[in-house]
Order: C-alpha cells, then sequence, then structure tokens
C-alpha cells in the first residue's frame, strides 16, 4: 500500500456492493482501496470519482457495514499484485489471498490485474497445440496454444469434470506448462472436487488455483478472472511456459458484472446485463495468445454454462463472438451414459487447422462429415423405422455406435494419447465401406489396413 | 490563459469544467499522460469528454489541455502496408502492450521519394496534384493541394527525399506538406457524385453472379457467430479488384486480426505482383482496445478511404464489425444519461450508421479525377436475429445486404449468403455493365438461378412432407438443378488454392454450364424420362470443375459441361 495515501471517513451511503465516500481528493478512477470496518479489513474499487465523490464497490459485500465506524484508504493507483512462479502449488481464494495454509504470494515483479491490449501486430497467430487427453477435443476441436476455446453446457452436465480433467492432464508435448484454474462462484462441494482432482497437478508445481465460492461476495467474483489472468500472462511471456487458464462458470462471473451494474442504476440491456458485457467480456478472453519471438502462450478455457440452454442467451453470445470456436454438450448425448457428452457437430475450433497434422484434420473431418450423415440417418429411422434404412445408413449408425463407445467415451481419469484417439477414430471410421471415406487420401486408406 | 479541469471520471466518461473556450468535438489531452479524449457536450461551463484511452488513476482535479482542433486523421506516405490503431497511431513495429498513450506527432523519422508535378506560377486549384511519391508497391501516393487551398504555386522543391511533415509547396501563400491532416467524423469534399456503373469484381461468385455491388455502393454483411463472416471479409479484401483496401477491425478477435495481417503481409497481390499488403491499410482496434477508440476507427478508415479516392483510386473499407461500433456508441450513450431508444442504443443509431454508410460513393474530385469508395459493413446481431436495430438500421442505408444463414454454415455450405434474404439493389446497373462487357445473358442467367432457388426450396419443403417420389420428373429436374446450382456454382472453399478466388470468365462459364445442363434435365422430364433415370447419372464433372479448374479457367468447365451432357445423352 502506498504510504502516501490518504484515509477518509466521510460515508455518506451504502448501497447494495456500493459504498459512496466524500471529502475525498486526489482519488483516481478504477484505483484500490482498503475499506476498515469493525476492526476488519474489506478491500474495493473506485467505481466513479465526481469532484470530492468516490463510488467504491465493495470486494467482500456491505453486509454489517456501519458508516460511522468505515474509513476508506485508497491506495493510489489502480489494483497491481505481485506476480511470479511463487504462484505454481498454490491455492487461493477469489481475491488471491491464500487459503492453503501457506504465507501470502510474493513475487519478484508486480503486474496491474487490468491488463494491457496486446499489440495485435505483434500476436504470433496460434499454431501447435495443447493436448488435453480428451479425445473429443484433441481429436475433433483441437485447442490451439494461445487460442480462447469455451466449454457451452447446461446445469447438470459434467462440465466442471471435464474441465477439471482437462486442467489435471493437459500437456504441451514436453515444453514448460502450467494451469491455472479461477473457479467463479463454484459450490463448496464442486471447490472441493477440484482441489482433490488437481492435488497430483498442484504438488508438481504446474497449478494455480483461485477458488471464489458461491457464498463467497459476487463482487469478488469480478476480480478472480483478473488475477488469474494476470498471474497467467507473468508465467507465459515472462517464465516462458505455455499456460491453460481455466474459468469456471463464466455465467455465474456475468451475474456478478449485472449485479454491480444494477446497484449503480445502469441502463439494462438485453435480460438486464449491462451494454458493455460484450467489452468487458473481452478485456477477459482478449488477454490470451502468443508474443512473436517469444516463448509461451496464455490459453484460455472458459466454462459456461447456458441458461436453460439457450445458446442464444447473451453470455453465450457474446462469448461466441469473443472466442475462437466453442466445445458444446449435450444433455441427450449425457442422457446416453456417454462421458464427455460433447456435441461434435455443433463444436468447432476455428484454429484447428493451425494446430493439427494435415493426416489429422483429414480423419476429424471425415468423422464429422460420417457424423452428419449418421444423424441423417437416426431422422430417417424416426420417420421410417430402422426397417426401411438402406444398408448405406446402417453403416452409418454402426459407425455412430463405435464413435460413442469407442472414440468419444472415456473415463474422468483417462488421459489418452493423441496416438491412441486416431487409432480409435480410424477403428470407428473402418465400419464404413471404402467408398464412402472420400476425405481420406489413398495411401492413409491404405496405410490403415483398408483395401480397395 | 483558459483552464481546464477533471471533475469526474467514470470509465471512459470524463467531466471536465473549464473557463476558456472548448468546441464540440475538440480533441483535448487529459490528466498527466496527456490521454487523447473528445469534447461531446458542453453545458454551463462543464463539458463531457469521451476518454480514449483506459483512465485508471485519473482523478478529479487533474489537468486537461484544450489541442484547438477536431480529432484529425494523419494521411500521407506511410499508411499503404502498415496497421493502425483506431486513433490512426501507428501499430507496425510498436510495444508489444499497448499502454495508455498519447497521439503520436509523428509517423515515423522516414524520408519518401517526392516527384514534383508542377512548376513555379503554375494555377492550381484544391485537390490539384502537385507530386507523386511511390508506394511501396503498385499504388502511387498522390500529394494534392489540401481542399481548401489553391491559387499559383509559390514554390516547389525539387525532387528528393523529404520527411512526412517537411513543407513541399507554397500555393497562395499556404505551404503543403507531404503529410495532411483532416478531420475524421467530417467527409472529404469532392466536386460532384457520380452515377457508380461499375461493378467490384470481388472473386466470390455468389456476390457476383446474385448480389454484385458497384464501385461506390455499399453492403451490410449480418450473420450470427460461426457464419463465416470474417473470413468472407478477408476473402473479399484479398482479391477483390479495388485498388486500395482499407481494412478495419473494429472490436473484433486479436488472434483473427494477426491472422490477417501475417497472410496480407506473406500473400502476393493477384493484381500486378507485389505484397497484398502494398494495396492495404489495416487499422485494428481489436475487442479489448479501448472501446472509444474503436468506435473513432470506423471514422478513420473512411478518411482515409477518401483521402486515396481523392487520389482517382477505387477503395474499398471493409469495416468488422459495425456492430461492435454501435455498441460502443450505446456503452458511451448509457454512460452520458442519454435516454435509451430501441435496445439501449441511443436514437441517433440510425443517423450515425446513415453518415457512415453514406460516405461510400463513385465522386469526380476536386482535382478532376474519377475515385469510389465502397463500404462493406459487418453486422453481428446478437443471438443471431436480424430483427435487431444494428441490423434493421443498416438495410435502410446500404445498396446491397449479404445475409449469412446459419443453415448454409452449419451445412458447411461457404459463403453461407442466403439467396432468399440477400439483395442487390444495385443489380440493373450490373446488368448493362456486363452486356457492355461481353455477357449479354448476365441478367437473364441472375434471374434465373434466383428462382431456380427459390423454387427449389418450395419444392424441397414439399418433397419433406409427401416425400421426394410423391414430386413429378419436372419437379425433379428443379430440385437437381438447384443443387447444382449450390454445389457447383455457389459453393466457394476459401481454403482451395484453385477456388479461392474465382475469375470473371470462370464465374460466368460455371453459371452456363449449369444452366445448359439444367436445360436437358428439364427436356429429359418433360420427355416423359423418369426422374431416377437422370438423378442416378453422374453429374460429378460438373460439381468438381470449380476445384480442378483453376481461378481463370473457363475451358475447363465448358469441357465438364460437354462431359456431363454427353453422359446425360444416354439417359433412357
Amino acid at each position: 500500500m502506498n504510504p502516501l495515501a490518504v484515509s477518509f471517513s466521510a460515508v455518506r451511503e451504502l448501497s447494495g456492493p456500493l459504498l459512496v465516500v466524500s471529502g475525498v481528493t486526489g482519488v483516481g478512477w478504477d484505483e484500490f482501496a482498503e475499506i476498515r470496518t469493525g476492526g476488519r479489513v474489506r478491500h474495493g474499487l473506485v467505481l466513479a470519482v465526481a469532484d470530492d465523490l468516490a463510488v467504491v464497490q465493495v470486494l467482500e459485500g456491505t453486509f454489517g457495514m456501519d458508516p460511522a465506524a468505515t474509513t476508506v484508504h485508497f491506495a493510489g493507483r489502480p489494483l497491481r499484485i505481485d506476480v511470479g512462479p511463487g504462484w505454481l502449488g498454490r491455492t487461493c481464494n477469489g481475491r488471491g489471498v491464500p487459503i492453503d495454509d501457506g504465507p501470502p504470494v510474493l513475487g519478484p515483479r508486480r503486474s496491474a490485474v487490468a491488463g494491457t491490449p496486446m499489440n495485435p501486430t505483434r500476436r504470433q497467430p496460434p499454431a501447435e497445440p495443447v493436448l488435453t487427453g480428451v479425445s473429443a477435443i484433441d481429436g475433433l476441436t483441437t485447442l490451439v496454444r494461445g487460442q480462447k476455446l469455451p466449454i457451452f453446457s447446461q446445469a447438470g452436465l459434467p462440465h466442471l469434470q471435464l474441465a477439471t480433467q482437462i486442467a489435471a492432464q493437459s500437456t504441451a508435448g514436453g515444453e514448460p506448462f502450467a494451469v491455472v484454474f479461477g473457479g467463479l462462484g463454484l459450490t463448496h462441494a464442486d471447490a472441493d472436487a477440484v482441489r482433490d482432482a488437481l492435488a497430483a497437478r498442484a504438488a508438481a508445481g504446474e497449478l494455480t488455483i483461485l477458488l471464489n465460492t458461491a457464498d463467497d461476495p459476487v463482487i469478488e467474483r469480478i476480480l478472480t478472472p483478473r488475477l488469474a489472468l494476470t498471474i497467467a500472462e507473468d508465467l507465459a511471456f515472462v517464465e516462458g511456459r505455455h499456460v491453460l487458464v481455466v474459468l469456471t462458470d463464466m455465467t455465474s462471473y456475468a451475474e456478478a458484472v449485472r449485479e454491480v451494474s444494477a446497484a449503480r442504476g445502469e441502463i439494462p440491456g438485453r435480460r438486464a446485463y449491462p451494454g458493455y458485457l460484450y467489452s468487458d467480456l473481452a478485456s477477459l478472453y482478449e488477454r490470451c495468445g502468443r508474443i512473436a519471438g517469444r516463448p509461451g502462450s496464455v490459453t484460455v478455457l472458459p466454462v459456461l454454462t447456458m441458461p436453460a440452454g439457450d445458446i442464444t442467451h447473451p453470455v453465450p453470445d457474446l462469448t461466441g463472438y469473443i472466442t475462437e470456436g466453442q466445445v458444446v454438450l449435450s444433455t441427450e448425448i449425457a442422457a446416453a451414459g456417454v462421458y464427455p457428452p460433447v456435441d461434435a457437430l455443433s463444436s468447432l475450433s476455428r484454429l484447428m487447422r493451425h494446430g493439427a497434422r494435415p493426416d489429422h484434420l483429414d480423419v476429424a473431418a471425415q468423422v464429422m462429415a460420417a457424423l452428419a450423415r449418421a444423424r441423417q440417418a437416426a431422422e430417417l429411422a424416426d420417420l421410417v423405422g430402422p426397417g426401411g434404412l438402406s444398408e448405406a445408413d446402417r453403416n452409418y449408425r454402426r459407425f455412430e455406435d463405435r464413435y460413442l463407445t469407442g472414440l468419444l467415451s472415456q473415463s474422468p481419469d483417462e488421459c489418452r494419447p493423441l496416438e491412441e484417439t486416431m487409432r480409435l477414430a480410424w477403428q470407428a471410421l473402418s465400419v464404413l465401406p471404402r467408398r464412402e471415406l472420400v476425405l481420406l487420401p489413398e495411401h492413409e486408406l491404405a496405410a490403415h489396413g483398408i483395401a480397395p | 490563459m483558459s483552464a481546464a479541469r477533471v471533475t469526474r471520471v467514470d470509465g471512459p466518461m470524463v467531466e471536465v469544467s473549464h473557463t476558456g473556450r472548448l468546441a464540440m468535438h475538440e480533441l483535448v489531452e487529459i490528466g498527466p499522460d496527456a490521454l487523447p479524449g473528445e469534447v461531446v457536450a458542453i453545458r454551463d461551463g462543464r463539458a463531457t469528454v469521451q476518454a480514449y484511452e483506459y483512465t485508471g488513476g485519473l482523478r478529479p482535479d487533474d489537468r486537461v489541455c484544450p489541442t484547438g482542433t477536431p480529432l484529425t486523421a494523419r494521411l500521407g506516405p506511410g499508411l499503404l502496408g502498415r496497421v493502425f490503431d483506431g486513433l490512426l497511431r501507428p501499430l507496425t513495429d510498436g510495444p508489444v502492450w499497448l499502454l495508455p498513450q498519447a497521439p503520436g506527432t509523428d509517423l515515423d523519422g522516414e524520408r519518401w521519394d517526392f516527384e514534383p508535378g508542377v512548376r513555379v506560377g503554375q494555377q492550381v486549384t484544391g485537390g490539384s496534384e502537385l507530386g507523386t511519391v511511390p508506394g511501396p508497391g503498385a499504388v502511387v501516393y498522390r500529394i494534392m493541394v489540401p481542399p481548401d487551398g489553391g491559387g499559383t504555386v509559390e514554390s516547389i522543391v525539387p525532387a528528393g527525399r523529404y520527411r512526412a511533415d517537411d513543407e513541399i509547396a507554397v500555393v497562395g501563400g499556404a505551404p503543403v506538406r507531404l503529410t495532411t491532416r483532416w478531420p475524421v467524423r467530417l467527409p472529404r469534399p469532392v466536386r460532384e457524385r457520380r452515377p457508380a456503373d461499375t461493378p467490384l469484381h470481388t472473386g466470390q461468385r455468389v456476390i457476383d453472379l446474385l448480389f454484385p455491388v458497384l464501385k461506390g455502393g455499399s453492403v451490410a454483411v449480418p450473420g450470427g457467430f460461426g457464419t463465416g463472416k470474417t473470413m468472407l471479409l478477408q476473402q473479399i479484401s484479398k482479391w477483390c479488384d479495388a485498388d486500395v483496401i482499407v481494412y478495419a477491425g473494429c472490436g473484433e478477435r486479436g488472434n483473427e486480426m494477426a491472422d490477417v495481417v501475417t497472410e496480407l503481409f506473406a500473400l502476393t497481390d493477384p493484381r500486378g505482383g507485389g505484397r497484398l499488403a502494398d494495396r492495404t491499410v489495416a487499422i485494428a482496434n481489436t475487442s479489448n482496445m479501448p472501446m472509444m477508440a474503436r468506435e473513432t476507427g470506423v471514422h478513420s478508415a473512411v478518411t482515409v478511404a477518401e483521402y486515396f479516392r481523392d487520389m482517382g483510386y477505387d477503395v474499398l473499407v471493409i469495416a468488422d464489425s459495425t456492430s461492435r461500433w454501435a455498441e460502443a456508441l450505446r456503452e458511451f450513450a448509457s454512460r452520458t444519461g442519454v435516454l435509451p431508444a430501441e435496445e439501449g442504443y441511443p436514437a441517433t443509431l440510425g443517423s450515425a450508421l446513415a453518415a457512415f454508410y453514406e460516405r461510400a460513393g463513385a465522386v469526380t474530385t476536386l482535382g478532376g479525377a474519377h475515385g469510389s469508395v465502397t463500404i462493406v459493413g459487418a453486422v453481428s446481431p446478437p443471438g443471431g436475429d436480424l430483427t435487431e436495430p444494428v441490423t434493421t438500421q443498416s438495410e435502410r442505408f446500404v445498396r446491397g445486404l449479404w445475409t449469412l444463414d446459419r443453415e448454409l454454415a452449419y451445412a458447411r455450405h461457404y459463403p453461407a449468403v442466403s439467396w432468399s434474404g440477400s439483395f442487390a439493389r444495385d443489380a440493373l446497373t450490373v446488368g448493362a455493365w456486363q452486356v457492355s462487357h461481353g455477357a449479354p445473358n448476365w441478367a437473364a442467367d441472375r434471374a434465373r438461378l434466383l428462382s431456380l432457388l427459390t423454387e427449389a426450396d418450395r419444392l424441397a419443403a414439399l418433397a419433406e412432407l409427401i416425400g421426394i417420389t410423391g414430386l413429378a420428373a419436372p419437379e425433379r429436374a428443379v430440385l437437381l438443378t438447384a443443387r447444382l446450382v449450390r454445389d457447383a456454382v455457389l459453393r466457394q472453399s476459401g481454403l482451395s488454392p484453385r477456388d479461392g478466388y474465382c475469375g470473371r470468365a470462370k464465374g460466368l462459364a460455371l453459371v452456363e454450364a449449369v444452366l445448359a445442363v439444367g436445360d436437358r434435365l428439364r427436356w429429359l422430364a418433360e420427355q416423359g424420362r423418369p426422374a431416377e433415370s437422370f438423378e442416378s447419372a453422374d453429374l460429378g464433372a460438373l460439381v468438381r470443375v470449380r476445384d480442378t479448374a483453376g481461378p481463370d479457367d473457363a475451358a475447363a468447365v465448358l469441357t465438364a459441361r460437354d462431359t456431363v451432357l454427353t453422359e446425360l445423352e444416354g439417359v433412357s
């Protein structure tokens, strides 16, 4: 804290998560503040300043605060945190305070959590993959280093399990790697599950966990992803690691933004989310990337639940406009008992063609084409009954079966190598007659024993 | 001496009290870092300023310096082949992290070869050419007398190398520099608008054949995420026959912008060699760069386009996307307490969009040359909802609409331009141009393609109810022909090395070939041949030829047509 900073005690108003203090001088917008109230300390960010008034959003909420017993201490600058490898292996709350009984996290450098936009001309277009060990992603919607690829899910689907599985087993093909896991509004049960599932990775010193639980103040939730990304940027662009940032659940985050917006009396936009939700989400997602001429990358994997499964809801909709594709989970596939329930046909990785080998791309294209045909065949079977299907249609249905049970389905603790994923993809495709495999080159067919 | 001080900061909205003079849209420098901002409202000695940068740390009582001029674009050599932010500050060779900064004063220290084209004593008017500076590629910078200038050339420097801000002439008592400045929100004057009459050849068949645009026209491209908007616009910017492309990324993805830039710099210009980048000015304000600079970016882009237009060039502006621009307008309106109209956008949205699209046009420049600005604006409707305000307002002001259809995109039919939801108000004019350029049937063929597609959509809906076998043979011939139109003509993969770009002759040949095959199919059906007989014929040669023939290989298309027609001879 800046020793020159001054304290003010004229708290004029407390409402919702906001505190208005009057008689201030020299307080700047977006400044960080410490609030002493009843012998305890809370934290806040300046939302607006006007003449001698400052509006502060209180991270821990305003519950039980008494204006008469509250002083606000301004830091004199926007929030900065220590960054560096000291974060690896640590578990903290949503404000970065350790909850693993360890000492406060210190680092050799300090960075502003607001982040700084990266010069687009200095960006290196993403190329190599992050291998997640999950066939549905590695095989069909390859996650590329520096990409932002969200998982669109619904309440009740195992998105958290999938996110932790990816966080636990992802690698960058032997190059230095790390994961920053940002939990936003998780239930305590979920938070515990995350810690358990990631214990090994934390022990290996490759993981930072920031946990904001559902009963933590929603305002703190606005800070959590910014901390996660600030830590990740340093690990990537200074320490030279490939960093995967998992943020779940972004719908909780957007609701927190809406709550503050409503408390400020802003004009509501779609579904009462503020008009700047796009800019706000972009200020997080866009922090992924690679820098030309430097090692390291920040890959962002946001997870969000679509309210009532509605992909046109503002949060998935705006996310889709910013991110580079999406992995969509399906209730029908989950109901069929398949994990992970990824609906490959509605999923897409826009950068996959930069991150996968040519033979891999051919196989993925063939699997997708065959899945589309299989879905048509299934719709036809619903109309005319399975007996009315042609031999070709029956082949496609057999293929889909192989695909679901062989390629897509895997156990939540199985880390499947890419070679194995490819083998299973070929195995599923091999139930189709050769004439149907038009997207695969001759030499590949021959190499995989599919005779003319 | 006037004094102005910050009284309120709320994100990019800064309120200022002042005792001196401030004008609407004047550029001011705010706070210790001299952050740029623009005056948007003045009342009782207080002004509302929109800051173009992150205002973290800015506090009441910080100093504000008026600059006396509105936000201007710096127009001169060095624009082509480079990437700028929304305020036209160079990003190429800039720092990795974009910290808030004051507007730069010098583009760079580079010197430019100037070749004078006038003599002392000569009479010139505003817009007259004084000389030239070679560009990095085929496009030459013409150094012009400023629009409000003119008179006798009192001095002119000899050929040589000069810096961007060096004075190169004195005309009518006023100095002229290599670089000029122009307020971005003010259209540059022209002698007169003239009717646009030449199509912009984009190399994308669905556009050139069905929904063409004229040089000087304007188009909006609405499409939900995943419908291939950016891919289509990139293809057009790479291949179209405009002289200069201004590609403005306003609020889009950083990685995508990096991809565009990398490709532009790697690709050879199909028109006359050199790099594609050499005829391109890129403006990149990605989604996490300052919101208000994004708002300005579209104006900067059109101003740069008008600057090249005034040199007599045909310029294409691509704005991806106007929705993000409109969102910036909305965001700021909401912060300043403007009453919201539809969906929270300010009531001025319509006029703002009109003012933007109306800067397109074919003109006679002040100097007497012919130039044009064509505007293509992407629209990202929330939830893919085409009834939202930005889409509906844009539709009113544009000459063409290319609606991208999610169903087509999901079926991997790219470019996913909907034939039922798109229009081209200048199709008649394009038809006339085609007649005078050796394609007398263009308009009739276009009408046939569109009616075939519409008819086929109706029949396909019917077939879903009663089954394909419930349709008569001529109807099935229509369905098959429409499928050929879609697969052999309209589909075009941006990744295909031979078909990413399609020359005019190849496009016309494909239409001719498909319509000829369609005529034969209909004839067979009318002769009483069963539908199964022609449906089982191998039409593959015609479907594949778009990918196997080179971009200008019309002969291969006609060979494929003949192969298929011969195949159909055998149908009985």
